[in-house]
Order: structure tokens, then C-alpha cells, then sequence
């Protein structure tokens, strides 16, 4: 009976894993036989970043229990990070898929750098405090990298903060044969996209991995120990800082990972991507998959992702049909006499289900 | 005299920043929601502000008015439709629907008005000119300080005289004691969203005259920066949400003259996020304690 | 327990433990501390668990407690009693450093714990109940103690996430340390069940059970017996000796149930108004005239 939950919690995320490697084997033998169209190959890597973005949200909002408006900001950095890590290394590593490592690896490194900055004064506050303040750094982040201008060559990086708005891509003053990488406010230009699907995939297992095996241990516990009651959490000697701190910085730096895959699927990036909608649509994935429940924010991600691109018939109507799909789906997931509907199917199910073990 | 001029500038924007913040700072402190459609609402009430003028040649206050009346129904409505069947819901349910209707005016908005932004004529015109035209201060500017002076008075009156005043103030206490003691408290908050949304298009209209390009995503920056103003001033209180508002307009305005145009609003928000370090509930908010 | 085998600690010793003291405190009190307890004779040769030193906090210019003073032997089990708003959840809020005092020495087994946090007061040995339940309502009843023993295992984030040896043998022995905390109070059956969902009176025992978990050498229980039936309160009392009887550790307990306290408290302190009125033995407390005017009003009726 001890091992009865135990054994739950072990399926439903071997079950996760599952349904992942199922659904990459079945979309590459699909791509490999020409199934999917241009756009539909183009939005593959996209999504499996904006999975990792979801999961990793989760890890802050469902698991800790603290609304994080900011999340993009960390996606910006790893973006940036990675993309800055790729091009400079292009002549030094030819290999692009290790470069691709590289850069994610870098990418998470510096999100979680500056998630450990932010989180300093961010985990003092709670509630809509807390949200409104990473609000303000995602988009400080934005407005930092909006400045930002980089260029490589034979003498190594050169990097200017633009300030004031006057300089320009030649003042980096780079040796004939050098790479602008980012320009101020057009962000990341001329990248060389060595984003893959494959990629992508690998990238989600690490997350699930890191993320569900932390869920599963003391350090899980003591962080969902301190979102249900921060008090109680302290009385039993748990630590509440270490570990908010330990859940943001996890939560940054797969989200820096993520942002720098993307930032490497695409030859031109402004840092206005990662504003705060981006930060709003992953946190639309995480509510509506359930919070706190990792294969909910896969399947929400998935949809959700693909919704408004299903809908480009639509056109001028598909943002539209997007907002009233979110407003129902809240409202009826919410409605009272919906949710008792509900409950009670569901322990009809159970019971069912238990049965029939019992008879097995 | 340079100096003044800014400073100038930034009263009269932390003013609109302060007529939205009060509206948000209304709303929050009875629903206890980050209502992300208010900045949207703003956008509608400087629509319809600018169709009344322009279509129907009505003068600036007639077309203001209509305005404020669109907007209050437009508030009404949605509190009834899309957060009263949320009200028991858990606080992230009603944030996630207060975005979708935020999405869902933008792209109405965008639907019925196209994308292309529409020249707003100021509510008035002209500037006064002082210390023999080196310091000019638009009228606008002049009316929107007014504006905002006597809202905030009316509203302090309001809560605080009124019967219906203190039944907000009841509500945002504790709603469950409220019912009990005969208030209405679906009215009580229909009508907070109703006032906060009649601001809305005041803040809309004065906005437009601001900076005269009107587009579907006008209202989500100064929203945005609207709720940061109340959190500055401490969220729920009255003359946090002026002085917030207030503060945050002048801030912006000189960091733009001083330090960088492309960093000013990372400053506004380096300056709240200090601000909440060193105060936690805000300048003027009440800091409140768990009890154990 | 009878009431002989409690001994006052002369005012020698009073004296001596004040020049150690001295300079710990943030002012020098107006008048000399009166430190006289009453700890059990077995516990008289060894440190007290717990000893409180003109103990005080202020709330916006009003004094919650003052000079608050008071020594629990290692094994003792004791009572703080007093009318409701007397501030006895508040000593034990001062005791946990969820406030903080505004002046006063607190000593955990001889040694301050200023400047120590919640939790690393915690782990210093002392653990608690809430007069209002707080356990993690939607963990199994299982994982709540798991939480409670979340100290004693001691894998890090890389173990765990790599699942490596050190994170199987902790969960393993923890699980079974946790299932063993949850029989001896009857609640091996319930583990796999959301805490929430537990009636009144295992919500409680829960609590204790998990705080207990934290391997603490001194249990506060804020009105454990709170909501319980005349027969769940006998077996809470038996309980409580248990506990101490097997872990050799001192309970402190807040409580109006004023047959629980007299039965198995040895030393009892009375607070009112946030000072202390009386301190001894249950006969001497039951007697005391202070006590009883407190509880009953100036005229005093029949005794407690």
C-alpha cells in the first residue's frame, strides 16, 4: 500500500515519456515521407520550445505556486546567449549539432545566472506582487537586449551597450572578415539556424527528466511543501528561500535553453519576440494544461500552438476565434455545476477502473 | 527651464497614468484580480471618443461623454459575462480570462477599425505659453492635471462618504461579511468596474490627445504601466494610485530626457522593483501580516 | 506525578545563570529577572531543554508578552495555560521565530537561538502544532511526513535527478520511517490519502505526527485536544506521554482542557495579558487565587 502511490506517480510520468518518443518517432517518420508540408516542418522546432518553455513555467507557477509574467525574459537570454555562443564558435567547432549543444548549454548557464539575480529580490514578494516585478524584469531584460550590439572577429567578441540610440553596427569596429551577430533592436541577424527537430526532441527529454525526477524527490516536496503552506514548510525546518530559489533558477535555465534553440531556428530575431505576450501565451499553456500537471502543458502547448495556425483560413478572424476558445475554456472549466459533473464521471470511472482490477 | 518643461511633461503623463491607475486600483481592490483588459478598455474609449468627433462631427466633451458611456456598459459587461461566474474560481482562472479578453478587444478592435492608426484630434488645442515662450504648456496637459485632481478627489469622496462608497470599501474587506450585512455585492462590483471603466475612456480620450496615434494596441503598454503605478502606490489605495501614477509619469519623462529614450521603461521598472524591496505593500499600502 | 518531585531551582543558580548571561541582553532589565521554575526532579542535574529569559514583543507600542520567564526540563512535559488573548500562541510564535522578540533570551538546550531562522530553529530541535491546521492539504498524509523528514535524507539535486543509489536508500528508509510515524498514531491506513481529506481529529494527530518527524528534542502542541471528543482526548493524552516516554523529548503544550493539562502537565505557567500570573505544579496552580480570578472573574466561584 506504501508503494501504491509510488508506483502511480512512476507510471503517469513513465506515460509522459512515452507519449513524447511516441509522438517524435510517429512526426519524423511522417517528415522523412514528405506527410508534412513546408509550414508544418517549420513549426516543429518552435514547439518543442515552447514545450520546454511550459514545462519549465509549470516547474514556477504550478509546482512552486509563484506567478511568473516574465518567463520570455529567460528565453530572451538564452536566445541571445546561445545564438552569440553558435556564431562566434562557427569557425572553431564545424560541427553544428555540438555547436547547437553548446549554445543551449551556454544559454541556460547565463538564464540561470540572471534567474539567480532576479530571484534575489523577485522571491522576497508574493502573489500579484511577485507577478507585476517579473513583469518588469522580462521586460527590462527586452530593453537591455534591445541595446545590445555584438560582433565577431579574429580578435574575438566585441560587444557595445547602445544606450543612447546613436551607434551603430560599425562602431564595433570589427577586422575585415567579421560577423555582425546582434544588432540592437533588430536583434540577432544573419544567424546560421542550426535548430533541429531532433533537437528539440532530446531537449524535452532532459526537461521531463530534470524536471519530473525533481518533482519525484525531497527537493519537489519541500518545494510544493512550501506553495500549499510557506509557514508550516518553515516549522518543519524546510528552508523556504533555497528552495523558491531552487525551483526559478531550474525553471531559467531550461527556459534559457529553450530560447536558445529557438533563437537558432531562425536567421532573424528581434529581442521584442520575447516580450510580455510571449510570457502571457506560456502561461495560457500551463493554466490550461492544469497547473502542476507536466503532460497537460505538452498536450496544451501542442494545441494551442497549432490552434491559430490551423485557423490562417480564417485569417483576420483566427486571433479572435483564439481569445473566445480561452474565455470558454476557462469559464466552463470553472463553472461549478460543471466541475461536480465532472468530479462525480470521474469517481464513476475509478470506481469502475478499480473494479475491474480487483476482478483481474 | 529645460528641466521644467519635462517635468511638465511628466505630470500631465503620470496624470493619465494616474487616471488609469485609479481605475485599476478600484477594480483590484474589490475583485483581487490583475484586470489585463482595463488597458484595452482605453483603447475602446479612445475609439469611440474619435469616431464621435470624426463621424459624427460632435464637439470634444459630447463625443468624450459617449465615450464613457460605451465604456461603462463595455465593463459592465464584461465583469458579468466573462468574472462574476469566475468569482470563485482560483486567482489565475480569472487572470487567464481577463487575458483572453484582452485579446478579444484588440482583435475586435482590429477587426472593425483595421490596423492602420488613426490621427486623433486633442480633446483641445493649443499651449500657454510662459516666461516669454520659453517654457509652453499645452492645454491638454493643463486639462489632463485637472482631470486627474478632481478624480482623485471625487473618488476619495466618494469611498469614503457615500453609501455606496463604503459598501466597496466593505467588499474589498471581505465580501462573505458584506453579504451579510445586506450588501449587494454583485451591484457593488458591477458598479466599481462601471466607474473604473467610465475612467477608462477618460484616460482614453486624454491619451489620444497625448500621442495622437490610435491603434487596436494602443491602451496594453499604458495599462501595463497603469498597474504598475497603483502596485507603486500601494494597489488598492487612492492617493497611492495618484501619487503612483504621478511619479512614474515624471520618472519616465526624465529618464527619457536624461538617461536613454530606448531604456525608459526599464527604469520605470527598475525604480517599482526597488520600490517593492524597500516597501513591500507600495508607498501608501497597508502592509498586512499572515497571522499564524 | 506528584508535586514533591518537583524542585525549585535555588537562587543561586538563578544568580549564576544571570552573570553568564550578561551582555546577551539588547537593555539591562529595570528589576532583577525572577527566573525561579519549577523543572522535574529527574531533569534537575542536566540543562534545561528550554529556558526563556524576560522574553517580550511589541505590537505597534502594545506589549503581547513581557518578561516572560520559564524552564522546561528535558523530559517535562508541560502546560501554558491562560484565558483566550492571554498570548500564548504568541510565545510559541517567539519560540519558532515566526516573530521575532523585541527583547528577551531564548535557550534551546543551554545555547541562544537569536538570529536563527523558522527553519533553522527547527532543526536546532523544535518542532510544533498550529492552533489552526496547516498541513499541506493536498499531499497524501504519506508525503506530509515525508516532508517532516526532509532534513534526515540527504541526497542533492544532482542525486535526484539522476535517480543515483543515494536517492533510492533515502526514500527507501524515509518512506518506512514515515509509515512508522504514521502507525503510532493510527494512521498507517490513511497514507495514501489526501491530508484534506482526513476528519478533525487526524488532522491533528497528523500534525503531530509530522512535526515529530523533524526529530525534535522539544514539541510545541497548540491546543492539540482543540475539536477532539472526550475519548480522542484520552487517547491524545496517552498519546503525548508516549511520544515522551519514547523519544525521551519535553512537550509544550497550549491547551483549555483543563482535564488534559491537569493530568499530564508537571510544571504549569499561566499567562494573562501577556505576563505570567502563576507557575507550579497542577495542585498549586488549581489552588491559586490569581489563576482563578483570571479565569472566573474577581469574585472567585469553585475552584478549577
Amino acid at each position: 500500500m506504501n508503494a501504491k502511490k509510488y508506483l502511480k506517480d512512476a507510471k503517469s510520468d513513465l506515460f509522459t515519456y512515452a507519449g513524447v518518443i511516441i509522438a517524435f518517432i510517429v512526426i519524423s517518420i511522417l517528415k522523412a515521407n514528405g506527410g508534412l508540408n513546408r509550414s508544418q516542418t517549420g513549426l516543429l522546432v518552435p514547439i518543442c520550445c515552447y514545450i520546454v518553455m511550459a514545462v519549465s513555467l509549470n516547474l514556477t507557477v504550478g509546482i512552486l505556486g509563484d506567478l511568473s509574467l516574465g518567463h520570455a525574459g529567460f528565453m530572451s537570454v538564452g536566445a541571445f546567449s546561445g545564438v552569440i555562443t553558435a556564431m562566434s564558435l562557427m569557425n572553431v567547432i564545424p560541427s553544428a549539432p555540438l555547436r547547437l549543444a553548446l549554445a543551449m548549454i551556454v544559454g541556460a548557464f547565463f538564464a540561470a545566472v540572471i534567474g539567480f539575480l532576479i530571484g534575489i529580490p523577485v522571491l522576497r514578494l508574493t502573489g500579484d506582487y511577485l507577478a507585476i516585478v517579473t513583469l518588469a524584469f522580462g521586460e527590462i531584460i527586452k530593453e537591455l537586449i534591445t541595446c545590445l550590439l555584438v560582433g565577431v572577429d579574429a580578435d574575438g567578441l566585441h560587444i557595445i551597450f547602445n544606450a543612447s540610440g546613436s551607434k551603430t553596427a560599425a562602431d564595433l569596429n570589427l577586422l575585415e572578415g567579421g560577423r555582425v551577430i546582434i544588432k540592437g533592436a533588430q536583434g540577432a541577424t544573419g544567424t546560421k539556424t542550426i535548430a533541429s527537430f531532433t533537437a528539440g526532441f532530446i531537449l524535452i527529454m532532459i526537461t521531463l527528466v530534470i524536471v519530473q525526477n525533481l518533482i519525484r524527490s525531497r527537493h519537489g516536496r519541500a518545494i510544493m511543501a512550501v506553495r500549499d503552506n510557506r509557514i508550516a514548510a518553515e516549522a518543519v525546518g524546510i528552508p523556504v528561500t533555497k528552495y523558491k530559489m531552487m525551483a526559478f533558477v531550474t525553471s531559467a535555465a531550461l527556459a534559457g535553453a529553450a530560447g536558445a534553440l529557438f533563437g537558432l531556428n531562425y536567421s532573424n530575431l528581434a529581442a521584442t519576440k520575447f516580450d510580455f505576450n510571449t510570457s502571457i501565451l506560456v502561461l495560457v499553456f500551463v493554466v490550461l494544461g492544469g497547473l502542476g500537471n507536466i503532460w497537460g502543458s505538452i498536450i496544451a502547448t501542442v494545441i494551442l500552438y497549432i490552434l491559430p495556425e490551423a485557423l490562417r483560413g480564417f485569417a483576420s478572424y483566427r486571433m479572435l476565434i483564439y481569445a473566445i476558445v480561452l474565455i470558454v475554456v476557462m469559464l466552463t472549466t470553472n463553472n461549478p455545476t460543471l466541475k461536480i459533473w465532472r468530479e462525480e464521471l470521474r469517481e464513476k470511472l475509478s470506481k469502475k477502473n478499480g473494479k475491474e482490477a480487483k476482478d483481474a | 527651464m529645460k528641466f521644467l518643461a519635462y517635468l511638465v511633461s511628466g505630470i500631465s503623463l503620470g496624470s493619465i497614468y494616474a487616471i488609469i491607475a485609479l481605475g485599476y486600483t478600484m477594480v483590484y481592490g474589490i475583485a483581487k484580480m490583475l484586470n489585463f483588459a482595463h488597458g484595452d478598455v482605453i483603447m475602446v474609449g479612445g475609439y469611440v471618443s474619435y469616431l464621435a468627433a470624426a463621424n459624427l462631427g460632435l464637439p470634444a466633451l459630447p463625443s468624450v461623454l459617449i465615450a464613457m458611456v460605451v465604456c461603462t456598459i463595455l465593463g459592465i459587461t464584461i465583469e458579468a459575462l466573462a468574472y462574476r461566474p469566475l468569482r470563485a474560481a482560483p486567482s489565475l482562472a480569472v487572470l487567464i480570462t481577463a487575458i483572453g479578453v484582452s485579446y478579444l478587444l484588440q482583435n475586435l478592435a482590429l477587426l472593425i477599425w483595421g490596423a492602420n492608426p488613426k490621427a486623433y484630434t486633442p480633446v483641445v488645442s493649443g499651449t500657454l505659453q510662459l516666461f516669454d515662450g520659453q517654457l509652453s504648456i499645452s492645454y491638454v496637459s493643463i486639462l489632463t492635471v485637472a482631470c486627474c485632481v478632481v478624480i482623485m478627489v471625487a473618488l476619495t469622496l466618494f469611498t469614503g462618504k457615500t453609501r455606496m462608497g463604503k459598501a466597496m470599501r466593505a467588499c474589498s474587506e471581505d465580501k462573505g461579511a458584506a453579504q451579510l450585512m445586506g450588501i449587494n455585492v454583485n451591484r457593488t462590483i458591477s458598479l466599481t468596474f462601471a466607474i473604473g471603466s467610465a475612467l477608462a475612456a477618460i484616460a482614453g480620450a486624454l491619451l489620444c490627445s497625448f500621442s495622437p496615434a490610435l491603434m487596436p494596441t494602443t491602451g496594453s503598454m499604458p495599462g501595463i504601466k497603469a498597474f504598475t503605478a497603483a502596485v507603486f502606490g500601494g494597489i488598492g489605495s487612492i492617493p497611492g494610485a495618484f501619487l503612483g501614477g504621478i511619479l512614474l509619469g515624471v520618472i519616465e519623462a526624465l529618464a527619457r530626457a536624461y538617461i536613454s529614450t530606448q531604456l525608459s521603461n526599464s527604469i520605470v521598472f527598475a525604480v517599482l522593483i526597488i520600490i517593492l524591496l524597500v516597501r513591500p505593500a507600495g508607498l501608501l499600502g497597508k502592509h498586512t501580516q499572515e497571522k499564524v | 506525578m506528584t508535586p514533591g518531585s518537583l524542585r525549585v531551582l535555588n537562587s543561586e543558580d538563578v544568580w549564576d545563570a544571570k552573570t553568564e548571561l550578561q551582555g546577551k541582553f539588547k537593555r539591562d532589565p529595570l528589576v532583577p529577572i525572577t527566573r525561579t521554575s519549577y523543572i522535574p526532579e529527574r531533569d534537575a542535574d542536566k540543562t534545561p531543554i528550554l529556558e526563556c529569559i524576560d522574553l517580550g514583543i511589541t505590537f505597534g507600542g502594545l506589549k503581547a508578552v513581557d518578561n516572560f520567564n520559564m524552564t522546561i526540563g528535558r523530559t517535562e512535559i508541560a502546560g501554558l495555560i491562560g484565558p483566550n488573548g492571554a498570548g500564548k500562541t504568541t510565545i510559541f510564535n517567539l519560540l519558532t521565530k515566526v516573530y521575532q522578540p523585541t527583547h528577551g533570551t531564548i535557550l534551546l538546550d543551554g545555547k541562544d537561538i537569536a538570529g536563527m531562522s523558522t527553519a533553522h530553529v527547527n532543526r536546532a530541535g523544535i518542532a510544533r502544532t498550529f492552533q489552526n491546521i496547516r498541513l499541506f492539504h493536498n499531499q497524501t498524509v504519506l508525503d506530509n511526513v515525508l516532508i517532516g523528514l526532509h532534513n534526515e535524507m540527504d541526497y542533492g539535486m544532482g542525486g535526484a535527478i539522476l535517480r543515483l543509489p543515494g536517492y533510492w536508500r533515502a526514500e527507501k528508509i524515509a518512506r518506512a520511517r514515515a509509515m512508522e510515524y504514521l502507525s503510532l498514531f493510527h494512521l498507517e491506513d490513511h497514507a495514501e490519502e489526501p491530508a484534506g481529506s482526513l476528519p478533525y481529529g487526524a488532522q491533528r494527530r497528523l500534525e503531530i505526527a509530522r512535526a515529530l518527524a523533524t526529530n525534535p528534542s522539544l514539541l510545541l502542541l497548540d491546543e492539540p485536544a482543540a475539536g477532539m471528543n472526550p475519548s480522542e482526548t484520552a487517547e491524545l493524552m496517552e498519546n503525548i506521554a508516549r511520544i515522551r516516554d519514547t523519544f525521551h523529548i519535553a512537550v509544550l503544550l497550549i491547551e483549555h482542557d483543563m482535564s488534559l493539562v491537569m493530568n499530564i502537565c508537571e510544571g504549569i505557567v499561566v499567562l494573562n495579558f501577556g505576563r505570567i500570573i502563576a507557575k507550579g505544579s497542577p495542585d498549586d496552580i488549581r489552588t491559586d487565587p490569581k489563576v482563578i480570578e483570571a479565569y472566573l472573574g474577581r469574585k472567585g466561584g469553585k475552584s478549577l
